[in-house]
């Protein structure tokens, strides 16, 4: 199996763990711009060559670094992510950061797409150097009501993802945290909610065109006409071309309950995949119910779960696992790989059925990238 | 030739130095001068919008200035901060 690189964004700044080839071993190499609040790291899955780095930091703006030498040397993009310049201060918007970077389709070489905070959609098309606006989202008439202002996490409002299908480099989807999925059939020119079904249960409406929070969306890379997602309000799954989500989540543990931020799929069995669930109840705790971590897996489309905590802490464990801090890779058996608000790594050499902690005392993690040595 | 003295968060871009010389006749064209010599740096200190960074200072001997457009003097000295803030 090709040794793994692991991409770890922290609020603190970047490390890129390796393993020795058999997933045992791992050595640790950062901090790379330490200080620097790194939203998410990735690497080019086309090529596995150009990684990209979404950075900000407590005092300066926004930008982009790339490495083209598997991390060793970075450089900043000529031209980051920005808004249009506009005369009107009460239309006048700036990127505050990146949350998400996504390669583009692979009949598009050196295009990427990047999803910020306040929500706005990016494209780059000369391998992450300079990056134009996409009037399609960010122009779009409906934006001041699919991004309303003031809206948000705590981090502020997101458009947290970008997926491309594919089959289709014109077929994308979005997820923000102020109106939901959204879909594009035109490459971006036009958009459109892809929410029914969906709770939006901090809303006088529950069940909205749009003004869900959508956590995170995946396609099940064996069927891309599965879509999975974990939403502020559940566990949800769609199979295209149906445009209504069902509430697999119902079938979780009452005393587990089905939020989360994350879902990851299997990279071959489009019935799998795994969540790490956390309170969402009374205050929204946003912790491992009980204070027992847990992974739980569906092998039939999300009709039944159980519960992976093998290797965990037992008790008495806090763990919070972000957006785009849980993945896996495409070995046999898989590997799954989280990330913890509180800096630990922990990753699963058997799809789940055990865990081990492969590095502690990293600041707050924010993402996790599964990418193999070529 | 204005002075202008760049706080730890910038020197980076600096190779290390705290204090560089620069030309224009405002802050703006200032920081655009400083661009060109330090790639990126401009926009790490102003939004697309052209509005001074919620956490970053920008003062002309002790003032504060509000605004990017501020005239510059021969004399003038600019002084860039990181703010007291964040954690």
């Amino acid at each position: 199996m090709a040794p793994i690189r692991l991409l770890i964004g922290t609020r603190k700044g970047a490390w890129i763990f390796r393993d020795d080839g058999a997933r045992d071993n791992w050595s640790i190499e950062g901090p790379i711009h330490l200080g620097q609040i790194i939203s998410h790291l990735v690497v080019d899955r086309r090529t596995g060559g150009t990684m990209l780095m979404a950075a900000a930091a407590g005092h300066l703006g926004p930008t982009i670094f790339r490495s083209a030498d598997d991390g060793k040397t970075w450089v900043e993009a000529r031209r980051p992510p920005a808004f249009d310049k506009v005369a009107d201060p009460a239309a006048a918007r700036a990127v505050d950061h990146t949350f998400w970077l996504e390669c583009g389709h692979r009949d598009e070489p050196g295009v990427w797409w990047a999803g910020t905070s306040p929500p706005g959609l990016f494209v780059s098309e000369d391998d992450g150097i300079t990056w134009e606006s996409v009037a399609g989202f960010n122009d779009n008439p409906m934006y001041r009501k699919w991004a309303p202002p003031g809206e948000g996490t705590p981090d502020g409002p997101l458009l947290n993802e970008v997926v491309i299908d594919p089959r289709d480099k014109n077929h994308m989807y979005l997820a923000t945290s102020t109106a939901g999925v959204f879909e594009s059939h035109d490459r971006a020119r036009s958009w459109a909610p892809l929410n029914k079904g969906v709770e939006a249960n901090f809303l006088p409406d529950p069940y909205p065109e749009y003004g869900q929070d959508a956590h995170y969306i995946a396609l099940a890379p064996t069927m891309p006409d599965r879509l999975w997602q974990q939403n502020h309000c559940g566990i949800y799954r769609l199979d295209r071309p149906a445009n209504t989500w069902e509430r697999i989540g119902r079938a979780m543990p009452a005393e587990i309950g089905d939020i989360g931020f994350t879902i990851v799929p299997h990279p071959r069995q489009a019935d799998t995949a795994w969540v790490f669930p956390m309170d969402g109840t009374d205050v929204w705790p946003r912790t491992s119910p009980g204070g027992k971590p847990a992974v739980y897996r569906t092998c039939d489309a999300g009709r039944s779960w159980e519960r992976q905590d093998r290797g965990f802490p037992p008790q008495q464990a806090w763990f919070t696992v972000k957006r785009q801090a849980f993945c896996a890779d495409e070995g046999a058996p898989v590997g799954l790989y989280l990330g913890t608000t509180g800096g630990e790594v922990w990753m699963s050499p058997d799809e789940g059925a055990q865990w081990r902690n492969i590095g502690a005392h990293l600041p707050e993690i924010y993402s996790v990238v599964a990418a193999p040595v070529r | 030739m204005i002075s202008v003295s760049l706080p730890s968060q910038l020197q980076s871009y600096s190779a290390g130095a705290s204090r560089v010389e620069a030309a224009g006749a405002t802050v703006d064209l200032v920081l655009r001068d400083l661009d060109r010599r330090f790639p990126g740096l401009r926009f790490r200190i102003v939004d697309e919008q052209d509005r001074i960074r919620r956490h970053m200072r920008i003062f002309i001997g002790r003032e504060a200035v509000a605004d990017i457009a501020r005239p510059l003097g021969e004399a003038d000295e600019v002084l860039i901060f990181g703010a007291l803030s964040g954690g």
